[in-house]
C-alpha cells in the first residue's frame, strides 16, 4: 500500500468513549458507555435495532453530539470537532454516494476537500484496490448492490482516516455477496492496517471478520470479547441467545468442588465447570448449545463426565440440510433445542417419540445475570425465534444450492 | 397535484432530523414577510374596504373609512342569485371534472405503467392545454359552439337541438367552459396517487372474492381519495371565483354572471370598491367554510 | 388486465378523452394560418403571414403585450423561487415555532379563489395610494407562486436522503462547500420544476392581472379586451408558438428521463 499520507493516519488510532450518554426528546439512545478500541482493530459493535450501536457511531463521526463523555482518537480530544474536522470516515448504510457524480469524483471528493495533491490518481488507486477502477466514468446508479459497496469503502478508505466507521455496510447485499464481502473487507482492513469500526445486527457477519466484538444492547454494552469467548462463555441471557441460541436453565447450587458446581433444576442434577461459570453460588442461570446436545432414544449409561436430561418427547422435527433441529418438551424443564448433524439418512428420532438428551459437562456455562431476572427455563423457542430460524435455514440451504 | 403534496410529504420518522436553528428563521423571513404585506394585509384591506361608506364629498370611486356592516346585507340582496349560480355551476362542473378524469387518471397511472413512455405522453397532452392561454382556449370553444358552427347547426338538423335554441350564453356553455378549463386540475393529483398505488392490494381485493366493481369501490376509490379530494378541491375553487368562462366576450350570457363577474364590474368598472371587497369575503368565507367541512369528512386534515 | 371493464373500453375512453382536451389547441393552431382581417372567427384560406409578420398588426400591440408577460414572468419567478426554496429548505429541515401557522399561511394563497387575490391587492394598492403598473404585477404574481414553489421544492428536499450530506461533512466538506456541491445541485431539478411552474402561471394569469395592471396590457390581457371585438389571428400565433416551445421542452426532457430510465435498467 503506498497510499497517500497527507495530513491522516498512516496507521489506525485508538478510539476511546468516555462515560458517554446520548439522550434524545423522549428516549435514552446510549447511557453512560465506556468503551476502548485498540488501534489496527477489526471492531464490532453487535446488537439488534434501536440497542444505540448506530448512534454510538454517528456520535464518533461526529454528526451527532454526546450529551455527556468525551471521545479519545489517537488520545486526542474530539468531543467538540465538526465532522469535517475528525480524522474519521463513514461508509454509510445506504452508501450514500453522490448521484451527481462519477464513481471517480465521488472518491476523490473528500481528497479534494481537504485539498491535497493529485486527487484523481490517488482516487484511481483506491478504486483499484476495490478492483473497481474500469467503472470510475459511471455514476453510483449505474452499478450493482455490491458494487456501489465497494466505492463507498473505496471513497471512505481513500482518506485515510485513522478510524474507518462502517454503518451496517452489508445490510442491503443478498446473502452470497455479503459472505463474499465480509472477507473482502476483512482482507482490506488487514492490508491497510486501519482501526475499522463495524456496528451490525448480524452475528454470523460480526463473527466472521471482528477481532472484538461487543454486544449492545438498550444502550448499554452486555459484553466484549473475542468471538469465540462470546460464544463459549456469554455472560448474560442477552448474549446466549442474540449470538447463536442457547438452552438456558435456572437453579439453585446445591454441591461445589474445586472443579466444578452442581446444580439442582427441578429435581435434575445438572453439573457446570467452575471455570465456566460466572456464578458459584445461589440461584444461577446455566445454559449449553443446542449443537453440543446429543439426542438418545434409550436411557443413557451414567458418566460422570456427561450431563443427562430425560425422559422427555420430541414434538418437533425440522430439517434444514445440514442439521436437524429437534424440539423436545421436558415435562418440568419446559422445551430443549437440540441441533443433530445429519450423518445418517432420515431423522434419528420421529415427533411422539421418548428420547433423552446428554452432554459433556465442559460444554455448559453458567451466565452472570441474576436469575430472578430471567424467567425460568428460558429456552429460545418462542414461535417468533423459530420462524427466524427456520427462515435463515432455509435461505441457507437455497444459498447452497 | 399541489394539494396532495402538503399530504404526502410529512412521513414519520422525519421529525428526528429536524433541528432547530437561527438559520431557519433566515430562510423562513423574507417568504413569510411578504406573504404577510402581500397576502394577509390585502386580505385585511378587503374587509376594511368591505364596511367604507361613500365619500361625504359625494365624488364618485371615493370612500370614506367606516364600520357599515349593512354593506353585507345590500351586496347579499343585490347578489345572491349570482353567488348560488357561481357554487351551483362550481359544484355541477366538479361533479363533472371528475367523471370525467377519473376513467382517463387511471388509465395511464395504472394501465399504462408497462409503458413508461407512453404513460409520461399522454401526461404531456393532460397538461399541454397548460401551455396556451386560458383564454384562447375559451375563445376557441365559443367559436367551435357557436350558433353558426359546424357542430350546433348539425345538432340541429338532426334535431338533437331546437332549430331556435343556442348553446353560447347558456349556462350548459358556461359550465362546459369551466370543466373544460380545469379538467388538468381534477387529472393530475388524480394521477398522482393513483400511479403511486400497489395493484397488489386490488389483487388481493379481488382473490377475497370481490366484484370488479366491488374492488374499485371498496379498494381502489378509497385508496384514490388523497387525488381525490386534492383534485376537487383545485377545481371547485378556482371555478367558483371563475370570471372568464361566465363572461358575455366569451361562453356566457347575461343570465349566467357569476360572483366573479359581478366583483370584477363593482371593482373595475363601476368603482364600487366596499360592495366587490364585500363580495370576495362572502366568497373566500364561503369556500374556506367549505373546505374546511370537506377536509374534515374526507379525514384528510393533514393537507393542512 | 383482471381490473378492466372490458379490455378495450379504458384505452378508447383514454384517446378519446386526451382528443378532446386536444380540440381547442388544435383549433388556435390552424387559426394562425388564417387569412383572417381584422377578427379571426371565420376561415378565409391558408397564409404563413400572420406567422413571417406577428409584430406588424395594431402597432405591434400584440408584441408589446406578450414582452410585458415575458419580463413579468420572469421577474416574478426568480423572486418566488427564491423565496419560496429557501422556505421549503426550512420547513423540511428545521424546527421552529408556529409551524402549523406557516404551513396556513403557506396553503391558503392557494385555497383563495384568484379573483378574491386581485381584488385584495387592488384593494391594498388602493388605499396606500400605489399607482398600478409593471411593479404592481410582479407584486401580485410573486405572491401567488410563492406556495406552488414551496409545495414543488418542499417534495424534493424531503426526499433528498440526508446521509448524502452527512456524507459530504464525513468527507471533509465545510458547511457552504456542502451546500454548493451537493445539497443545491441535487436539490436542482425540484427548483428548475417549480421556475417552469411559476413562468407557466405568472405567463396565464389573467385575473389577478387584470386587478392590479392599470393600463399595462399582458398577453392574456390583451386577449381579453380584444375578445369583444375580435382578436387577430396574430395572438394566435404567439399562443401557439408558446404552445410548440413548451411542448417541446417538456416532450424532450420526459423523452430522456424515460431513456435514462431504460438505460438503468438494462444494466440493473
Amino acid at each position: 500500500m503506498s497510499m497517500a499520507t497527507g495530513a491522516f493516519a498512516e496507521r489506525g488510532a485508538d478510539l476511546e468513549l468516555v462515560g458517554i450518554s446520548k439522550r434524545f426528546p423522549g428516549f435514552t439512545a446510549i447511557e453512560s458507555l465506556d468503551l476502548t478500541i485498540p488501534a489496527g482493530s477489526f471492531f464490532a459493535l453487535l446488537g439488534p435495532s434501536g440497542c444505540g450501536k448506530t448512534t454510538t457511531l454517528r456520535l464518533v463521526a461526529g454528526l451527532e453530539e454526546p450529551t455527556t463523555g468525551r471521545i479519545l482518537i489517537g488520545g486526542k480530544d474530539v468531543t467538540n470537532l465538526k465532522p469535517y474536522q475528525r480524522p474519521v470516515n463513514t461508509v454509510f448504510q445506504s452508501y450514500a454516494l453522490f448521484p451527481h457524480m462519477t464513481v471517480l469524483e465521488n472518491v476523490a471528493f473528500g481528497l479534494r476537500r481537504r485539498k491535497l495533491a493529485d486527487p484523481v490518481g490517488k482516487a484511481h488507486e483506491a478504486l483499484r484496490l476495490v478492483e473497481l477502477d474500469h467503472l470510475a466514468a459511471r455514476k453510483p446508479q449505474q452499478l450493482s448492490g455490491g458494487q456501489q459497496q465497494r466505492v463507498a469503502l473505496a471513497r471512505a478508505l481513500v482518506n485515510r482516516p485513522a478510524l474507518l466507521l462502517l454503518d451496517e455496510p452489508l445490510g442491503a447485499l443478498d446473502l452470497k455477496l455479503r459472505r463474499q464481502m465480509q472477507l473482502e473487507l476483512k482482507t482490506i482492513q488487514e492490508e491497510v492496517g486501519l482501526t475499522f469500526l463495524h456496528v451490525t445486527h448480524d452475528q454470523e457477519e460480526a463473527m466472521t471478520m471482528a477481532d472484538t466484538i461487543a454486544v449492545m444492547n438498550k444502550g448499554r454494552i452486555e459484553q466484549m470479547g473475542a468471538p469465540e469467548q462470546l460464544y463459549e462463555l456469554p455472560k448474560t441471557a442477552f448474549v446466549a441467545n442474540f449470538l447463536g441460541q442457547s438452552n438456558l436453565f435456572t437453579g439453585t447450587v446445591v454441591g461445589t468442588t474445586s472443579t466444578a458446581i452442581s446444580v439442582d433444576i427441578a429435581g435434575q442434577k445438572i453439573v457446570v465447570p467452575v471455570g465456566r461459570s460466572h456464578r458459584h453460588s445461589g440461584d444461577v442461570t446455566i445454559g449449553v448449545r443446542p449443537e453440543k446436545l446429543s439426542l438418545h432414544r434409550e436411557a443413557p449409561v451414567i458418566d460422570p463426565a456427561r450431563n443427562v436430561i430425560g425422559p422427555a418427547h420430541v414434538i418437533d422435527v425440522s430439517f434444514s440440510g445440514v442439521s436437524t433441529q429437534y424440539l423436545i418438551a421436558h415435562p418440568s424443564l419446559g422445551t430443549i433445542v437440540v441441533f443433530a448433524q445429519n450423518m445418517a439418512f432420515g431423522p434419528v428420532a420421529h415427533v411422539g417419540e421418548q428420547v433423552w438428551v446428554s452432554w459433556d459437562i465442559e460444554h455448559g456455562f453458567g451466565l452472570a445475570d441474576d436469575p430472578a431476572e430471567n424467567p425460568r427455563f428460558a429456552a429460545d423457542t418462542d414461535t417468533k425465534s423459530i420462524a427466524a430460524q427456520r427462515h435463515a435455514a432455509l435461505i441457507a440451504e437455497l444459498g447452497e444450492a | 397535484m399541489a394539494f396532495a403534496a402538503f399530504a404526502t410529504t410529512t412521513g414519520p420518522g422525519e421529525e428526528l432530523q429536524r433541528r432547530r436553528s437561527p438559520i431557519a428563521l433566515l430562510l423562513l423571513l423574507p417568504g413569510i414577510l411578504y406573504l404577510a404585506l402581500f397576502f394577509l394585509t390585502p386580505l385585511v384591506s378587503l374587509v376594511l374596504t368591505s364596511l367604507q361608506v361613500p365619500s361625504a364629498t359625494g365624488e364618485p370611486g371615493v370612500y370614506d373609512p367606516a364600520f357599515k356592516w349593512e354593506n353585507y346585507v345590500t351586496v347579499i340582496n343585490d347578489y345572491l342569485p349570482h353567488i348560488l349560480r357561481s357554487f351551483g355551476y362550481a359544484l355541477i362542473a366538479t361533479v363533472l371534472a371528475l367523471a370525467f378524469s377519473y376513467p382517463l387518471a387511471y388509465f395511464i397511472g395504472v394501465k399504462a405503467r408497462p409503458w413508461p413512455l407512453l404513460q409520461s405522453l399522454m401526461l404531456v397532452l393532460v397538461i399541454a392545454p397548460f401551455f396556451i392561454s386560458f383564454l384562447l382556449r375559451t375563445l376557441a370553444w365559443k367559436q367551435l359552439l357557436s350558433d353558426e358552427s359546424f357542430v350546433i347547426t348539425t345538432l340541429k338538423a338532426l334535431s338533437v337541438m331546437p332549430p331556435d335554441a343556442h348553446f353560447t350564453g347558456t349556462p350548459v356553455a358556461v359550465i362546459f367552459g369551466l370543466t373544460y378549463n380545469f379538467i388538468p386540475f381534477m387529472t393530475l393529483p388524480l394521477y398522482t396517487t393513483l400511479e403511486r398505488l400497489d395493484v397488489r392490494y386490488l389483487e388481493a381485493g379481488s382473490d377475497l372474492y370481490a366484484s370488479p366493481l366491488q374492488v374499485f369501490r371498496k379498494v381502489t376509490i378509497p385508496l384514490s381519495m388523497p387525488g381525490i379530494v386534492a383534485g376537487t378541491l383545485l377545481t371547485f375553487i378556482p371555478a367558483a371565483g371563475d370570471y372568464v368562462n361566465a363572461s358575455r366576450s366569451f361562453l356566457g350570457g347575461s343570465d349566467t354572471q357569476m360572483i366573479g363577474n359581478v366583483i370584477e364590474a363593482n371593482f373595475l368598472v363601476l368603482e364600487n370598491y366596499p360592495a366587490a371587497a364585500a363580495l370576495s369575503i362572502i366568497l373566500m368565507s364561503v369556500i374556506l367554510v367549505i373546505v374546511t367541512i370537506y377536509i374534515r369528512r374526507a379525514g384528510t386534515e393533514e393537507l393542512l | 388486465m383482471k381490473f378492466s371493464l372490458g379490455k378495450w373500453l379504458l384505452p378508447v375512453y383514454a384517446v378519446l378523452a386526451l382528443t378532446f382536451l386536444m380540440i381547442p389547441i388544435i383549433y388556435t393552431f390552424i387559426f394562425s394560418f388564417n387569412d383572417s382581417l381584422k377578427s379571426n372567427i371565420t376561415w378565409r384560406g391558408f397564409t404563413l403571414d400572420k406567422w413571417l409578420n406577428v409584430c406588424k398588426v395594431q402597432g405591434g400591440a400584440v408584441c408589446e403585450a406578450f414582452g410585458n408577460s415575458l419580463i413579468i414572468g420572469a421577474v416574478a419567478t426568480v423572486a418566488a423561487t427564491v423565496m419560496g426554496t429557501m422556505i421549503a429548505i426550512a420547513i423540511v429541515r428545521y424546527k421552529f415555532k408556529f409551524r402549523s401557522a406557516t404551513s396556513l399561511l403557506l396553503f391558503l394563497p392557494m385555497a383563495t379563489p384568484e379573483v378574491v387575490l386581485g381584488a385584495g391587492l387592488a384593494a391594498q394598492f388602493l388605499s396606500v395610494g400605489v399607482p398600478k403598473d409593471m411593479t404592481t404585477i410582479i407584486l401580485a404574481h410573486t405572491m401567488f407562486c410563492i406556495s406552488f414553489v414551496v409545495v414543488t421544492v418542499k417534495a424534493r428536499v424531503a426526499s433528498l436522503d440526508p446521509a448524502l450530506e452527512e456524507a459530504g461533512r464525513d468527507l471533509y466538506g465545510s458547511p457552504s462547500q456542502v451546500f454548493m456541491r451537493i445539497t443545491f445541485p441535487l436539490l436542482l431539478p425540484g427548483i428548475l420544476a417549480a421556475a417552469l411552474l411559476s413562468f407557466a402561471l405568472s405567463f396565464d394569469d389573467f385575473i389577478i392581472t387584470n386587478f392590479n395592471s392599470g393600463s399595462v396590457t399582458t398577453f392574456p390581457k390583451y386577449i381579453y379586451i380584444s375578445a369583444s371585438r375580435g382578436i387577430p389571428a396574430e395572438a394566435n400565433v404567439i399562443a401557439s408558438a408558446v404552445f410548440l416551445i413548451a411542448l417541446v421542452v417538456v416532450v424532450t426532457t420526459q423523452v430522456s428521463a424515460a431513456a435514462r430510465a431504460k438505460r438503468l435498467a438494462k444494466l440493473g
